[in-house]
């Protein structure tokens, strides 16, 4: 498998506080990849910096063969890289089919238009014409994850899709997800809830504090392995 | 009858107001920027097409021909070099930018054009006008200016409604940010917004040119009532422009019937009383959420 996304000592900061430090990172094609850790462990600032939406500080950032450190967000789209933000995000007043629409306004070739979205969440086809501020939470999450399918992205950024949803919502959503996996869609995710990100990835990364303390297969990693990770339990201890 | 036919006239005055608030609408609700230039970028548009009546010897409907994409062109500019920069520092530093521009452009005409006072010629439809009774007649050009207002809002409404650059201009003027996540572009969406509205600012200059005499300064005199038409309609909403220019066109025509002096001072006392009375709304809405809780706890 070809490695599609390369992060190489990637630094990013919110003014004074350094958000993410040095991180290094490799996405194959075809994988993905889940990024667990605490609040403010650095995980989204990680994801918008991939995505454009953040200026890094420092580090490259290379898109299938192409340095994309200096290019802004919607560039990156036009090359097919996809977030879907941490809480949605939805343009409020424009109908569900609108917010699709605007994505579509990059034209990758692909399989993603708005039938192909409707049929991979059929929830959101009675709504079809509704403003996307109306709807609920987890038909905004499935119209924000099929508003970034509309660019025919090769790279899925999500960011804690689960948040602020209810569990069974949330098992709805998962399965989309699965669904994606299976046709090859390459995935970066971030996700507090640590058992779903171990069920649905090939790979898990564990951030704190900015940088990446532990890496693995689910198969590798125990659950208590992760947890120590996740709150530094071994390092406050040594 | 004199007080139909103020009403009417207010009407059609109306219209005049809302071709030149479009424009500062769209911009308003598109950037957040109240462009304090736009009544200058109008007059502008009038000069220019008086330098090609002047020159070319050509009718001044047919220098809209030349002058609309020109003033498209100014508009792009005009985002791209000054007002992007300006909006990167703050939502204060545009009001300053515009405000600087609205001088400059001033004294630029006054330099070119003298303060001498000029018009263009509207053609035969100028003086028409339609005699219902004998004290009732509807001035054709008037009319036709406030189909043109509702001919550019329907169309302008189209866009934003039906079209790919329609949907991202209301993408970005929603959320910026996430609209550049989705592949949009969006300081290329506000150089677009801003090259409609300086098109329709344009558009507006000549025909309130045709309309009556303008004079270099006359851009600011033109940016109050404009301005007074969007608030009154309620910031960035199109239709709403319309509307608050009719009233204020109404509440002018109605106060002139009174006494002549009144014709702009009850304008502005309209607009202020809306203002006020939007303030006691909104803090009367605040005091019955207030009294309920008090009830409820």
């Amino acid at each position: 498998m070809s490695v599609i996304l390369s992060v190489d000592g990637l630094a990013a900061r919110h003014g004074l506080l350094q958000a993410v430090r040095d991180v290094s990172l490799e996405v194959a094609e075809g994988e993905t990849v889940a990024i667990v850790g605490a609040n403010g462990a650095g995980k989204t600032t990680l994801l918008r910096s991939i995505a454009g939406a953040h200026r890094p500080s420092g580090g490259r950032i290379v898109f299938d063969g192409e340095d994309v450190t200096r290019l802004p967000a919607h560039r990156r789209v036009k090359r097919g890289i996809a977030l879907v933000p941490e809480g949605r995000r939805l343009f409020p007043e424009l109908t569900v089919e609108e917010n699709l629409r605007v994505a579509a306004g990059v034209r990758r070739p692909g399989r993603w238009d708005v039938d192909a979205v409707l049929e991979a969440f059929p929830l959101l086809r009675p709504l079809r014409h509704k403003r996307a501020a109306s709807l609920s939470g987890g038909e905004q999450q499935a119209t924000a994850i099929g508003r970034a399918l509309m660019s025919n992205p090769r790279l899925l950024l999500l960011d804690e899709v689960s948040l602020g949803l209810a569990p069974v919502v949330v098992d709805g959503v998962y399965r989309s997800l699965a669904g994606l996996i299976e046709g090859g869609a390459t995935i970066l995710l971030v996700e507090q809830d640590l058992s779903r990100a171990l069920g649905v990835a090939d790979r898990v990364v564990c951030m704190l504090e900015g940088r990446f303390v532990l890496e693995g297969t689910p198969a590798e990693l125990t659950r208590e392995r992760v947890m120590e990770a996740y709150f530094g339990f071994r390092r406050s201890a040594a | 009858m004199t007080w139909v036919n103020s009403v009417i006239h207010g009407i059609l005055l109306g219209g005049v107001y809302a071709l030149l608030a479009t424009g500062l609408s769209l911009m308003f609700g598109v950037m957040r920027i109240i462009n304090l230039a736009h009544g200058s970028l109008a007059l502008l548009g009038a000069y220019m097409a008086f330098l090609l009546v002047e020159h070319a010897h050509i009718s001044a409907y047919l220098a809209l021909v030349p002058v609309l994409p020109g003033a498209l062109v100014v508009g792009y500019l005009l985002q791209r070099t000054m007002l992007e920069r300006s909006l990167r520092a703050g939502v204060l530093v545009p009001l300053l930018t515009t405000f600087g521009l609205l001088i400059v452009i001033g004294n630029l005409l006054q330099e070119f054009f003298s303060p001498d006072v000029h018009s263009l010629n509207p053609g035969s439809i100028g003086p028409a006008a339609w005699r219902i009774t004998s004290r009732l007649s509807i001035p054709a050009f008037d009319a036709l200016i406030l189909g043109i207002a509702i001919l550019v809002l329907g169309i302008l409404q189209l866009v934003l409604t039906r079209t790919q650059i329609g949907r991202e201009l209301r993408a970005t003027a929603a959320d910026p940010d996430a609209a550049e996540l989705v592949g949009v572009d969006s300081r290329a969406v506000y150089a677009r917004a801003t090259a409609i509205a300086v098109a329709t600012a344009a558009l507006a200059g000549v025909f309130f040119a045709m309309r009556s005499t303008f004079d270099p300064t006359a851009g600011p005199t033109q940016l109050i009532y404009a301005f007074e038409a969007v608030v009154i309609g309620g910031m960035g909403s199109l239709w709403g422009t319309l509307a608050g220019g009719i009233v204020l066109g109404v509440s002018q025509t109605v106060g002139a019937q009174i006494n002549p002096q009144y014709f702009a001072l009850a304008g502005h006392v309209v607009f202020l009383a809306v203002l006020v009375a939007r303030t006691i709304l909104e803090s009367g809405g605040l005091r019955v959420r207030l009294g309920l809780r008090r009830v409820a706890t």
